[in-house]
C-alpha cells in the first residue's frame, strides 16, 4: 500500500524534537554560530531525547530497531531548529551507524553499548578530504595492509569534535574499495590540526582537520573485521541524511520568509499580497515538498531493501542540494536587506543552504 | 498507518497491461495521428472501450466505493484515484493525445459526479457503460474567458412557460467537443457540459453548469482547433445560439444565493482532475527521458550515478537533474491522489503537483530535444512531438502560474480578495 501518515509511535517522537528544536536549538543558534561554540547542556539535552539509542536494539545496549524513514523525520525536524545543533546531537551517529549497518558481531558488542550508554560523547567519522572533486567513493586516503595491520596515510577533513574524541571511524581507500577503520586518537602517526576548521557556515560545529602518516590499525578495527564491508549502505545513509537535514533548513526559511511577507508593508499592501512575493514563496513550498517525498521514498526504499534504494539516495541528496540553495536564496530576496543583514537568521540559512552540496558525511540516520 | 510506497497489486497488474496497450495500440500510431491531425483512432477507441466493459468498469473513472459497513471483510483503503493515475500516466506514456481520446464522460462527467444530484448521476452517467463507446466534454472556456472564469459571458435564462433553460454563448477549447456532441454511428449519445450564468449580477455564485444533449438545435461546432501538439484529440469551438435545455438538466441549484458554493464545486472537481492531468504529463515525460536515456545507450555515453556533481559530465547532469524532476513529480501526484482517495482535502497538494509537473514535463521533453540535436528535432523520432505533446501541461486545467497563486493562497491563508 502507498501510504504518507506517519506512525502514531513517529508523530510523537517528531512532536518532542520539535519542542526541543524550535525552542532551544532555534534560540541559540545565532549566538551559537557568532560565539563558535555550542553550550554543551543544549547537545545533551538533544541527546536525551534517544534518536540514537532508539535505533540500536536491546541486545546491544538501546531500545528499539533503526528505521530509515524514522530519521529523515528526526533529522528534518532537528535541523528545522539549528543545523550545527542538529549535527553536534547527531555525531555519535556517525560512529555507531555504520557499525550497526556493517560492522561485525564483534564490533557491534564492543562499541554499540559504549557509544550509548549515558552522557553524549564525542564518537565521530572522517570521511570528506579537502580536494575540489573529493569522491566518497573514491578516496585519496589509503589503508595498506601490511602484516597483519593495516597501515593508514592521507588527510581527512570537516572532522566534527575529533578534538576531543576517543574514537574516531576514519575511511580510506582498501583494495580499491572504500572501507572504514576504527582509530583510537591516541594512535601514533594521527594528528589534529589545533586550529578548527574556518568556513562559510556551521560556525558552531567544532570540525577539525586530520592527518594521518603511517597509522598502525589491527585488522579486527576494520569495519566489519577482516573481510572488510559494503560501503553502499554507509553513503546512502548518509547521502538521506544530508537531504533530511537540508529539508530542514529549507523549511525554516521558507516558513520565516512566508511569515515576514505577511507582516510586511510595502505599497499599502503586505508584501506577500503582491504575485513576485506569492509565487516565489509558492515555488519554495513545492520545491521543499518534492524533495521531502523523494527523501521519504528513499528512505522507504532502504527499509524494505529495494535495489534502487541507493540509486535514489543519491538523487534525493543531489536534489536535496539544490533544493536547499535556492529555497534559502529566495528567502533572503524576500527579506531584502532585512534578509542580508545578521540580525535575521536567513542569511545564516542561506550559508548553510550552499553546503549541502559539501555536508555528504556530516551526518547519518 | 505508516508512511510506505508499496504499490498495491491491482496497479502493478493495471501497469503491465497498459505497457502492452501503450506499446501497441498506440506508440506504433503516434506518427500517423500526428501527421493526420482530425482524424479518429476509431481502432485505439474500440478497443479501449471493449476492454475496459471487460475489465467490468466503465469509463477511465474512480469506482465509487461501496459504503455499506462490511464488518467481516478486512478494510482495504480506497485506491480509486491512485489507480487512475498510474493509469493515465501509463497511457499518456504511449501517447498522451491519444489518451485524451479514451472513450468516457471526460470532465462533462466529472461536473456532473461532483455537482449533480443522486439522480442526475444516475441519469447521465449511465450511457458512458453502454454498449458504444461515448463522449463527454466540458465547456468552461470563452474567446474572452481563460484562467479568469469569473468573466464567463455565457447565459442562461429560464424562460418561464416552457421551464427551460434558454442557453446563449461561445465556447472553446473543448476537449473531446466533436466526440461528444457530433453524432458519429460507432459512438453512443454524448453530452457536454456548459458553464453559465443564471444571474451575472451575482458574479461567480451565479454560475452553473448544464448538462446539454447531443443533438440539442441551436448547438454547433464552429470548428476544430489546429494545434501545436496532441493533434489527436480534438480541440472544439462550440456556439449556442438560443439553444432549450430541461430544467433538470441544471447541476445544481437554480437560486442563486449569496454564497460561491455552486462555483466552488466546480473548483473542487479541479483538485481531483488536476493530478491526473499531471500524471498525463509526466508519462510523456517518461517517454522521452526513458527515449534519451536509450540512445545516449546506443551511442556508447554512460550515466555514472553515484560520482560526485564535480566529476559529471554535462549530459549526466542533465540526465540526473531529469531523474530528479521525473521521480519527485510523480511521487506529488501519488500523495496528491492518495488524499483523495483518503477523503483529505488536497487543494495545495493538487496544485502544487500540477505546477510541479507543468515545470517538469515542459523541462524535460525541452531538454531531451536539446541532447539529442539533430535527432531530437527530426520527426523521425518522437521526441519533437513529446516536446509539443508535452506543453499543454502546464497550460490546461489551471496554467502554472493560477496553480501557484492557488497555492500561494494555501499556503498564506489568502482569499481571492487577498491575494489577487
Amino acid at each position: 500500500m502507498v501510504s504518507f501518515e506517519p506512525t502514531e509511535e513517529q508523530k510523537m517522537l517528531i512532536e518532542s524534537i520539535a519542542r526541543y528544536a524550535g525552542t532551544d536549538l532555534r534560540t541559540a543558534s545565532r549566538e551559537s554560530e557568532e560565539s563558535r561554540e555550542l553550550p554543551k547542556k543544549l547537545v545533551g539535552k538533544g541527546w536525551e531525547l534517544g534518536l540514537l539509542q532508539a535505533s540500536i536494539p536491546e541486545s546491544f545496549g538501546g531500545f528499539g530497531e533503526r528505521s530509515a524513514v524514522t530519521g529523515v523525520l528526526a533529522m528534518e525536524e532537528l535541523a528545522f531548529g539549528d543545523l550545527a545543533g542538529a549535527l553536534a546531537v547527531m555525531t555519535p551517529s556517525l560512529f555507531a551507524i555504520p557499525i550497526l549497518l556493517v560492522g561485525s558481531d564483534e564490533q557491534k558488542n564492543e562499541y554499540l553499548p559504549k557509544v550509548i550508554e549515558g552522557v553524549w560523547q564525542p564518537y565521530t567519522a572522517a570521511i570528506i578530504e579537502y580536494a575540489f572533486d573529493f569522491d566518497a567513493d573514491d578516496l585519496r586516503t589509503t589503508a595498506t595492509l601490511n602484516d597483519g595491520e593495516y597501515v593508514l596515510n592521507g588527510e581527512k577533513a570537516f572532522v566534527p569534535f575529533a578534538k576531543d574524541a576517543e574514537f574516531i571511524l576514519i575511511y580510506a581507500k582498501c583494495d580499491g574499495k572504500t572501507q572504514g577503520f576504527i582509530v583510537p586518537k591516541s594512535s601514533a602517526g594521527l594528528s589534529i590540526r589545533d586550529e578548527r576548521e574556518k568556513l562559510m557556515g556551521l560556525n558552531a560545529l567544532p570540525l577539525y582537520r586530520i592527518k594521518l602518516d603511517h597509522v598502525m590499525i589491527p585488522a579486527s578495527r576494520r569495519l566489519g573485521g577482516a573481510v572488510g564491508h559494503a560501503f553502499e549502505p554507509v553513503l546512502a545513509a548518509m547521502r538521506l541524511a544530508s537531504a533530511s537535514a537540508a529539508l530542514g533548513v529549507a523549511r525554516a526559511a521558507f516558513e520565516y520568509s512566508r511569515d515576514y511577507a505577511k507582516e510586511r508593508e510595502a505599497f499599502g499592501v503586505k508584501i506577500a499580497q503582491k504575485q513576485a512575493v506569492a509565487f516565489m514563496l509558492a515555488e519554495m513550498r513545492t520545491e521543499i515538498e518534492a524533495v521531502r517525498l523523494l527523501a521519504w521514498e528513499t528512505a522507504w526504499k532502504l527499509d524494505q531493501r529495494k535495489e534502487d534504494a541507493y540509486t535514489e539516495a543519491y538523487l534525493a541528496a543531489i536534489g536535496a542540494a539544490d533544493m536547499a540553495m535556492t529555497v534559502t536564496d529566495r528567502a533572503v530576496q524576500i527579506l531584502g536587506g532585512h534578509g542580508y543583514i545578521r540580525e535575521n537568521p536567513v542569511e545564516m540559512w542561506m550559508r548553510n543552504g550552499r553546503g549541502f552540496a559539501t555536508f555528504t558525511g556530516l551526518a547519518i540516520i | 498507518m505508516a508512511i510506505e510506497f508499496e504499490s498495491p497489486k491491482p496497479i502493478i497488474q493495471t501497469q503491465s497491461v497498459l505497457k502492452t496497450v501503450a506499446e501497441e495500440m498506440m506508440r506504433s500510431k503516434s506518427r500517423y495521428f500526428d501527421d493526420h491531425e482530425h482524424e479518429i483512432p476509431w481502432d485505439y477507441i474500440e478497443f479501449m472501450h471493449t476492454a475496459m466493459k471487460a475489465m467490468g468498469g466503465g469509463a477511465l473513472a474512480p469506482r465509487e466505493e461501496k459504503t455499506e459497513d462490511d464488518s467481516t471483510k478486512p478494510k482495504r483503503p480506497p485506491i480509486g484515484y491512485q489507480l487512475l493515475a498510474t493509469q493515465i500516466e501509463m497511457l499518456a506514456w504511449g501517447d498522451v493525445g491519444m489518451y485524451l481520446t479514451t472513450p468516457g464522460g471526460g470532465l462533462g462527467a466529472a461536473a456532473v459526479q461532483a455537482a449533480g444530484s443522486p439522480e442526475q448521476r444516475s441519469k447521465f452517467l449511465a450511457r458512458f457503460v453502454d454498449e458504444k463507446p461515448t463522449f463527454g466534454a466540458m465547456c468552461m472556456t470563452e474567446p474572452g474567458a481563460g484562467s479568469d472564469t469569473s468573466a464567463i459571458r455565457a447565459r442562461a435564462v429560464l424562460h418561464e412557460e416552457t421551464k427551460e433553460w434558454i442557453i446563449n454563448g461561445e465556447k472553446i477549447f473543448v476537449t473531446a467537443g466533436d466526440k461528444s456532441f457530433t453524432p458519429y454511428e460507432q459512438l453512443g449519445r454524448g453530452f457536454i457540459v456548459v458553464w453559465a450564468s443564471i444571474d451575472p449580477s451575482a458574479g461567480r455564485a451565479g454560475m452553473r453548469a448544464f448538462v446539454v444533449e447531443q443533438g440539442t438545435p441551436g448547438v454547433r461546432i464552429v470548428k476544430l482547433e489546429h494545434k501545436m501538439g496532441i493533434r489527436v484529440s480534438d480541440t472544439a469551438a462550440i456556439s449556442l445560439v438560443d439553444a432549450r435545455v430541461p430544467y433538470e438538466n441544471i447541476l445544481g441549484s437554480p437560486t442563486v444565493e449569496k454564497t460561491t458554493t455552486g462555483f466552488k464545486g466546480a473548483m473542487a472537481t479541479f483538485d481531483a482532475t488536476r493530478p491526473l492531468v499531471a500524471a498525463s504529463g509526466i508519462g510523456v515525460a517518461r517517454a522521452a527521458l526513458e527515449f534519451l536515456k536509450e540512445k545516449l545507450k546506443e551511442n556508447g555515453v554512460e550515466i555514472h550515478y553515484g560520482l560526485p556533481r564535480q566529476r559529471l559530465t554535462n549530459i549526466e547532469r542533465e540526465v540526473i537533474d531529469m531523474d530528479i524532476l521525473l521521480k519527485s513529480a510523480w511521487l506529488m501526484v501519488v500523495k496528491a491522489v492518495w488524499m483523495a482517495d483518503n477523503k483529505k482535502p488536497n487543494a495545495l497538494e493538487s496544485s502544487m503537483c500540477k505546477v510541479k509537473a507543468g515545470d517538469a514535463t515542459t523541462k524535460i521533453t525541452q531538454k531531451v530535444v536539446e541532447i539529442l540535436g539533430p535527432l531530437g528535432y527530426s520527426r523521425e523520432f518522437l521526441a519533437e512531438k513529446w516536446f509539443r505533446d508535452a506543453k499543454i501541461t502546464d497550460i490546461y486545467e489551471g496554467t502554472g502560474q493560477i496553480n501557484r497563486l492557488v497555492v500561494a493562497r494555501q499556503i498564506l491563508g489568502y482569499s481571492g480578495s487577498e491575494l489577487r
